[in-house]
């Protein structure tokens, strides 16, 4: 009983892990299935066939080369200008810096179906044709937000008096951002693109409001597929996907105990 | 290490004012090249603010900061040959200590920066660290490692703002000796801010005594203790006696003046007395003041109604007949001491004691020190 006791947390956490991670191991153990009809629901038998042509299904690579080239693209601009508004914000006052701050929560805030509808109607008016530059727009908007928040966090805990001593010590505006400012913001811009990525690259109701027949994303692949059968490629993708989101966070981790051991 | 003659500090009608509030009231202040000045005020007087309008981290409303022939007023912070140790060290936390005393080498694109960087350390004794990043060491190697990050571009002017502020008093006792050491031996013009009198006074070689916002008096350390000119620097700077009197006699053929205070007159030098004054208070150190009648002419009888024992000395509270408690303290050399209750004369000479106008508060500058 006192055995129990001890080693409660340790169960409780082992549970928790367990729960989160039982959709990524099925995922990954139905990579591996031959099945028998078109959907991927039930297991038949073992098979690396998917596992050797990941491209196997017409339109997936596709799919997933036009995502990772929209996230990559979203979460770079993202960063690049909520990184600046963070600073904005953090650093200035200025007339407006309230209504800033409201309108930068705004998009994480909004339901994103009336997001995606009223952004369809918006393009639509302007006359911006459907398709992955809309999707793009949409995306660098709605990452735009989390990035600001994830940088702005990062900036209130900057000492200021650390610039006055770069700037005392002879630096000037420049040499002082890019040598104390920015590498000690780096993990809240770091955080802020990983997320922006992320939330790019799984956009699903956004996306499929604003996509045109010749810009089918991954997550939009996956739900069309889903719809006429599931190819086991998708389980493949998944599966790396899911192990790549494991090694840089894994990654991340270790470098930064490293860098904090590091004598 | 030899130095280019820069010039003295000079500060012309130097003024800041925040909105409504003035932090600094103009200030005119002439500090000579290599010497060790300290600004010594309690809390909230304007030392910081001063300090950082010298560094150029902030702009002041009025009047000019010069060094040499050199007017700095409108260069930029980091145009200055000026460096600051801040109170709080910042430290560059993802720097190695090294590379945080290499930086404003390095900004100045000195190609010897990680040699003289490495001096540096070596002159604050924390050579050995040089890999470690700040958080690693302990809060007075931090403060070395702050001075040394300034030292090594040798500025015209260091500026330290209570760079001692954190440390246990052994520490702190170890780094005034320290940083006399350091001054002497580059020769830099140290402008060192505190607030605790003791500091001030065993380093510097001119202190400045700021209040309000203003400089209330300035002077070497002896000069500013023996002859305080307000009742501020008498209470701030050490402790003092202050009895309310007034000059009845003229200046005799020896140099005193009698005054009279609660029927008893007493003597004070001429020229402790400032001119054209009447009503004043007669100061007197507490170590000035000696139990029994062998101090000097001035004698004052009371009782003793406190003794503590300090170690080298013991302190007595000593009351008058009007009721205010005189503060005496005697050396423990052997003589004999007084008890609680007993009935006793103090005695000075009237060279001990100083004058001040009375027309101000008598308790300024009491206990504003922590
Ligand atoms: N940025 C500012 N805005 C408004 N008031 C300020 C500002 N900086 C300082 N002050 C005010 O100016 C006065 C002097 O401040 P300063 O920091 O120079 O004091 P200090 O002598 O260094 O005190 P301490 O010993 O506590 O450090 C204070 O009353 C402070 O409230
Ligand atoms: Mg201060």
């Amino acid at each position: 009983m006192r055995w129990v006791k001890r080693h409660l947390l340790a169960f409780a956490a082992l549970a928790v892990l367990f729960y989160m991670l039982i959709p990524n191991v099925v995922v990954a153990i139905f990579s591996f299935n031959k099945p028998r009809g078109r959907y991927n629901y039930q297991w038949t038998e073992f098979s690396t066939e998917a596992w050797q042509h990941p491209c196997g299904t017409p339109g997936i690579c596709e799919s997933l080369g036009l995502s990772l080239r929209i996230g990559i693209t979203a979460s770079f601009v993202a960063t690049v200008l909520g990184t600046m508004v963070a600073f904005a914000l953090g650093r200035h006052r200025f007339r407006g810096r309230a209504g800033t701050n409201l309108l930068v929560f705004m998009p994480m805030a909004t339901p994103e179906v009336v997001m995606g509808s009223s952004l369809l109607t918006l393009f639509v008016m302007m006359g911006v044709p459907s398709g992955s530059e809309a999707i793009l727009i949409a995306h660098i908007m709605f990452c735009l937000s989390f990035v600001v928040v994830a940088v702005k966090a990062r900036v209130a805990s900057l000492d200021p008096r650390l610039e006055e001593a770069a700037a005392d010590l002879g630096a000037n505006a420049v040499q002082t951002f890019l040598r104390v400012t920015l590498p000690l913001a780096a993990p809240g811009i770091a955080a802020g693109a990983l997320l922006a990525f992320s939330l790019s690259f799984d956009d699903y109701i956004i996306t499929n409001f604003n996509a045109s027949p010749s810009s089918i994303t991954f997550p939009m692949y996956v739900w069309g597929a889903s719809t006429r059968g599931t190819p086991v490629q998708i389980n493949v993708i998944g599966t790396i996907m899911f192990l790549i989101a494991l090694v840089v966070v894994v990654g991340g981790q270790a470098y930064s105990s490293r860098r904090q051991k590091a004598a | 290490m030899a130095e280019q003659l820069s010039g003295d500090l000079r500060l012309v009608g130097l003024t800041k004012s925040f909105e409504q509030f003035t932090a600094v009231q103009p200030t005119d202040l002439t500090i000579s090249q290599g010497s060790f000045f300290a600004l010594l005020g309690p809390s909230g007087c304007g030392k910081t603010t001063t300090l950082r309008m010298i560094a150029g981290l902030e702009d002041p409303s009025g009047g000019q900061i010069l060094i040499g022939d050199k007017d700095i007023t409108s260069t930029k912070a980091y145009q200055r040959n000026v460096n600051t140790v801040f109170q709080s060290y910042a430290l560059f936390p993802h720097m190695t200590v090294l590379d945080n005393v290499a930086f404003g080498l390095k900004r100045r694109g000195d190609k010897d920066a990680k040699r003289k960087a490495e001096e540096a350390l070596e002159l604050v004794q924390l050579a050995e660290v040089g890999r470690k990043k700040p958080v690693q060491l302990s809060g007075g190697m931090q403060q070395r490692v702050a001075l040394a990050r300034a030292i090594v571009n040798r500025p015209d002017v260091l500026l330290l703002d209570e760079p001692l502020g954190a440390l246990d008093l052994k520490l702190r006792r170890q780094m005034q000796i320290e940083l006399k050491r350091i001054q002497s031996e580059v020769g830099i013009t140290f402008v060192h801010v505190t607030h605790d009198q003791e500091e001030a006074m065993t380093m510097a070689d001119t202190i400045a005594v700021m209040n309000g916002g203003r400089i209330e008096q300035l002077g070497d350390p002896a000069t500013l203790y023996e002859s305080p000119r307000s009742t501020f620097v008498a209470n701030f700077l050490g402790q003092s006696n202050l009895l309310r009197a007034t000059v009845t006699g003229e200046p005799g053929s020896d140099g005193t003046v009698v005054v009279r205070s609660h029927d008893t007159d007493l003597e004070v030098s001429r020229a402790h007395l400032p001119d054209g004054i009447r009503e004043i208070f007669l100061g007197m150190r507490p170590e000035k003041l000696r139990l029994g009648t062998g101090g000097g002419p001035n004698q004052l009888k009371g009782t003793v109604s406190d003794v503590s024992f300090t170690g080298v000395a013991t302190q007595y509270l000593v009351r008058m007949p009007w009721g205010r408690e005189l503060t005496v303290v005697q050396q423990n050399d052997g003589s004999a001491r007084a008890v609680v209750g007993e009935n006793v004369t103090i005695s000075w000479a009237a060279e001990h004691g100083f004058a001040l106008d009375a027309h101000q508060d008598a308790d300024a500058g009491v206990d504003t020190e922590d």
